[in-house]
């Protein structure tokens, strides 16, 4: 009874614990997002503002030009365009190779499979050099187009993974009767398999969505202004910028946050269906 | 007959992933070799690359700059991942638990791991700010601290502060991770165990342990691989920088390239950063394979 009641003391302990841990700090960035440039900066530091104001969010979402609120808004349309297009991209191209992986397997197309997650894993400092040399070559620095394709070495065998563990889940009579019946295999995947799987089809158009957003490295290479960058690197900017507002900066971390946050917190069982997948066996 | 069509069309239906793949990895990768072979520049690499063999490599291992950033690289993965593997797995044993609020407290790991990771280290190097720093408010305001301190502008412990960055953005995946493995646990091997007068600790690692060992060290292995390739949160945090004190392996690689435009003996050490990857990634391929996933 006495070391129950001790074990259920630790329990909640721990969990203040863990919860104060993953709360404060963004906490004190929403907190520091609300404040003035002069409260932040004003010694001894004071937990909470004066007057809470929303002057930081109003500066980054009316658009001015020459402003941060221009880098930080074309840096949302910019990550919008090129992770929806680089994510349609990777699925329309991982779906029938998934399919083909999962349904019409081979020694040698095993060996594939392998290989594409071994690249899905490759540093990308291993192949950004000649990426960078060509698209220059090919005047397509700075442009969504270079960052929608480059994109798809990390988004294209991530769905083709996960789609291809989803589609070994569903029994094979299924997509082989209409084959028996005359339909081709794009109408067997069409008509059959993506009902089924709209689940994890969606779940691979959120993961590769969170994938492509976050992304920094290529975007801080492949881009020089607002008619491309990325908001992560528009963040970066930000941060390293000579006038420090901090207010400023933390209401861009927030906002640059809450798309895939939202997301995330949306779709947590399949997001934590989708990390267990690569690591449980499913 | 029928299953050579069933051969032509698997392959015809992998054909857009592998011509997509070849063209953004592939081709690429090939090129990286070549370009570690020559003494090629940023700017027209291909006019102006002379072949120079094994050089690039040779300087490579025997610079000390680069051999500290292969160290640093190792540091940040091995104390990274090592801290992120304990805090997750007591975590996980703590969401194992019933209580209330514990729902809620799930549902709150999902916040770090979806905080992009320039927001991440964005925050944290305003929390270290050495003039106006939340970190250095608070230690001194509880008396822990007799004066401010530059966290991240001091060689003895930037690379650590970015670590502890690091750590709480990744723990949350290895906690549900583990917690996914623990909740596949029966419940009745616990309660027969405690039986037999099993305690505590030997529950621990007679039981649960064992259980979750599997996706553990895919895990384990997968935020290896991730740690390796650090760069987002050292460029944002610290630019490498102070006294080179933070310079990782990709970001060594980056500046070589694109601020000293020197692109062959990038590519030679960004070559150097592969191998090490693959001999993890054939650890993990190793692991996948063995607990039947591909």
């Amino acid at each position: 009874m006495k070391a129950s009641l001790t074990k259920k003391i630790c329990i909640y302990l721990g969990a203040l614990l863990l919860a104060t841990v993953i709360a404060v700090p963004v906490l004190w960035l929403f907190i520091m997002s609300i404040s003035s440039s002069t409260h932040l900066t004003t010694l001894p530091l004071q937990w909470w503002p004066d007057e809470p104001t929303f002057e930081n969010y109003r500066s980054l979402l009316v658009f001015a030009e020459n402003s941060p609120s221009a880098s930080f808004l074309y840096g949302i349309r910019n990550s919008i365009i090129i992770a929806f297009c680089a994510t349609g991209l990777s699925i329309i191209a991982a779906i029938p190779a998934a399919y083909s992986f999962s349904r019409l397997p081979g020694p040698r197309r095993k060996n594939l499979l392998y290989a594409v997650i071994a690249i899905f894993m490759l540093p990308p400092v291993a192949i950004v050099l000649p990426l960078y040399t060509v698209m220059s070559a090919l005047g397509l620095l700075n442009t969504h187009f270079a960052l929608i394709i480059v994109y798809c070495s990390i988004l294209l065998p991530f769905t083709t993974w996960l789609l291809k563990s989803n589609f070994d889940t569903i029994p094979g009579d299924l997509d082989e009767a209409p084959i028996i019946d005359g339909a081709n295999r794009l109408q067997a995947i069409w008509y059959v398999i993506l009902p089924i799987a709209r689940p994890a089809l969606g779940a691979a158009v959120m993961m590769a969505v969170l994938l492509a957003w976050d992304e920094f490295f290529y975007g801080l290479l492949f881009t020089n202004d607002i008619r491309a960058k990325t908001i992560t690197v528009a963040i970066a900017d930000l941060a390293a910028g000579r006038v420090a507002d901090y207010g400023l900066i933390s209401a861009a971390g927030i906002l640059a946050a809450v798309p895939p946050v939202v997301l995330a917190f949306f779709m947590q069982k399949t997001l934590v269906s989708g990390l267990a997948s690569g690591s449980v066996k499913g | 007959m029928i299953s050579y069509r069933k051969t032509v069309t698997a392959w015809l239906l992998l054909t857009p992933m592998i011509v997509i793949i070849v063209g953004v990895s592939g081709y690429p990768l090939i090129k990286t070799i070549y370009y570690s072979l020559t003494g090629a520049k940023l700017i027209a690499p291909d006019v102006t690359s002379i072949f120079v063999g094994l050089d690039n490599y040779a300087r490579a291992l025997s610079s000390s700059k680069f051999l500290e950033a292969i160290w640093h690289t190792t540091y940040f993965a091995v104390i990274s991942v090592g801290a992120e593997m304990v805090i997750g797995v007591l975590v996980a044993l703590l969401l194992n638990e019933a209580f209330a609020g514990r729902t809620l407290l799930r549902a709150m790991l999902i916040l770090p791991l979806a905080l992009p990771t320039v927001v991440n280290a964005m925050m944290w190097r305003l929390i270290y700010n050495p003039d106006f720093g939340a970190l250095n408010a608070l230690l001194v305001q509880i008396g822990m601290l007799d004066a401010y301190r530059s966290w991240l502008g001091d060689p003895a412990t930037a690379l650590d502060m970015v670590i502890l960055a690091d750590v709480w953005k990744n723990f949350p995946l290895v906690a549900l991770i583990a917690l996914a493995a623990l909740q596949t646990v029966p419940k009745d091997l616990y309660e027969a165990a405690t039986l037999d007068g099993a305690g505590v600790w030997n529950r621990f690692w007679r039981i649960t342990l064992p259980a979750i060992l599997g996706p553990l060290s895919v895990a384990l292995v997968l935020r290896t691989i991730e740690a390796f390739k650090v760069f987002d949160i050292v460029y944002v945090m610290t630019r490498g920088g102070p006294a080179s004190s933070t310079k990782t392996v990709s970001f060594y690689v980056y500046q070589e390239a694109f601020a000293y435009m020197r692109v062959g003996s990038g590519a030679s050490y960004a070559l150097i950063v592969v191998l090490i990857s693959a001999c993890l990634i054939a650890g993990y391929m190793y692991l996948i394979r063995k607990q039947g996933e591909v």
